[in-house]
């Protein structure tokens, strides 16, 4: 069901994207009020988001490892997979945001024929996240082409990297593809594998779909039907000089492209792909393992009122030296 | 907000990163908005007002380089070098004879949105690039 929703949601943003641009012709709603109101909502709820978390009280210290923690000089310490300094912890946390290595330590869990519970090696959710966020990135490197001018040389760079392989004279930018796969094996792990599709939610699938729709909406304007790109550059460059102006048509596949982005800049923040920026706030990943030499205190502790013995034998001296007690101070 | 200074410092980079676009193309001179391309060449006016391209001018913008390509099909693999297009009109398929005939002025026609897109065609693989005041000392 919830499968059925999210696809019917991309599908409502084309249609109402399609309506509006090519029925009521409201282009500059859709190439300049929505672009800078879903920026805006994504800048002011990534801050409100990163805020909310930095504001929350880590109680305990509760880094995860899966290595020798520090102790006698002769046993050797895993520094990556359980630090205890901060140092190592940087170098796990960014290990961890580059090669997401803790997905690579997934396993799947069976119970064989005769009843024993075993893991087997799986690695395919590592590979197609690890497929798809690079190329998302390598992506959006090179849409960098469309809104700066002059385009930063990195990006000139890696287009003649990324296009290396040519089809009848056109470069064909792997990392497009790449994501595009890697967002489709994704999303038939969770149509397939038949406990993940049970953990599955509608908030799972339409981020897939969206970004599915972005990815199939992207590659047919670049290889099927084109799209007048000095124009498109004319647009963004309006937006980020703030003098943002319509010039002239604009084929429809370039409206719903850049919709289904603005829809992903709006609910950015506001579901689970907020993981971006909760990565580093996860405090199993980055908090040092130095509990045997760091007392943590839980910042949500009271302040509690405390009597103390001292404070005790102050107020009772004379009576507990009138029936003979033992006194600490006793002048 | 505990850890403040960390946690500014990453939102400062955040917003450094997500705005790069705009501060990027502050302060550059050839931030336009508006590009120009030059339909006045001798061909071109000489023709007046009956003045057309192979296909209407919106087709053209989106898809020469489509067309440019099925042209390098036909003349390359079907060893077909004249073109006729739906209302029947003839063309001979070359990029250097047809088109650059009427587009004779390379640097500000071509150029004009290829260097401002970004775009390096692959055009002078096998053709000859015009000579322009950039490339004219690598000619010598």
């Amino acid at each position: 069901m919830s499968i059925l929703v999210g696809l019917l949601l991309v599908v409502a943003i084309i249609a109402i994207t399609y309506i509006g641009v090519e029925v009521l012709g409201l282009s500059a709603l859709f190439g300049i009020v929505l672009p800078y109101v879903a920026v805006a909502c994504f800048i002011i709820g990534f801050i409100y988001r990163i805020v909310k978390w930095a504001k929350s009280p880590v109680p305990f210290r509760i880094p995860t490892t899966c290595g020798q923690q520090k102790s006698l000089d002769f046993i050797k310490q895993n520094k990556i997979e359980n630090p205890s300094s901060k140092g190592w912890v940087v170098v796990r946390m960014i290990l961890e945001v580059l090669t997401f290595r803790s997905l690579f330590r997934n396993t799947k869990a069976e119970l064989t024929e005769d009843g024993n519970l075993a893991y087997q090696w799986e690695k395919w959710l590592w590979l197609f996240a690890l497929m798809f966020h690079w190329g998302f990135f390598f992506v959006l490197v090179r849409h960098l082409r469309f809104i700066t001018d002059p385009v930063p040389g990195f990006v000139q760079l890696w287009e003649k990297i990324d296009g290396v392989f040519w089809v009848n004279l056109q470069a064909l930018y792997l990392t497009g593809f790449i994501m595009v796969a890697g967002l489709g094996l994704l999303l038939c792990r969770r149509l397939f594998l038949d406990k993940v599709r049970y953990i599955s939610l509608l908030n799972d699938y339409f981020p897939l779909f969206l970004l599915l729709g972005i990815g199939c909406s992207g590659i047919l304007m670049r290889y099927l039907t084109h799209v007048d790109v000095t124009r498109i550059k004319e647009l963004a460059m309006g937006w980020v000089t703030f003098n943002p102006t319509v010039p002239g048509d604009i084929s429809i596949m370039f409206y719903i492209h850049l919709a289904l982005v603005c829809v992903l800049l709006i609910y950015f923040p506001l579901s689970k792909l907020m993981h971006a920026g909760g990565i580093f706030f996860s405090p199993t990943r980055n908090m040092a393992n130095n509990n045997r030499m760091v007392r943590h205190e839980n910042p949500w502790n009271p302040v509690v009122k405390v009597h103390t013995y001292e404070e005790y034998e102050d107020e009772f001296r004379d009576k507990m030296r009138a029936v003979g007690l033992p006194l600490d101070k006793d002048e | 907000m505990y850890k403040p200074t960390k946690i500014i410092i990453a939102l400062v980079i955040f917003l450094a990163i997500v705005t790069f676009p705009i501060w990027s193309s502050i302060g550059s001179d050839s931030v336009s908005p508006d590009v120009e391309i030059s339909l006045d060449t001798p061909a071109i006016n000489a023709l007046g007002d009956d003045a057309s391209c192979i296909y209407d001018t919106d087709y053209m913008r989106a898809n020469h380089m489509k067309v440019l390509s099925e042209w390098k099909v036909e003349v390359v693999r079907n060893g077909n070098r004249m073109i006729v297009t739906e209302d029947g009109r003839e063309y001979l398929a070359s990029l250097e004879n047809t088109c650059f005939e009427c587009h004779s002025n390379y640097e500000d026609f071509c150029l004009k949105c290829h260097e401002y897109s970004n775009v390096d065609p692959s055009c002078w693989e096998c053709h000859l690039e015009p000579v322009t005041d950039s490339n004219v000392s690598e000619e010598v």
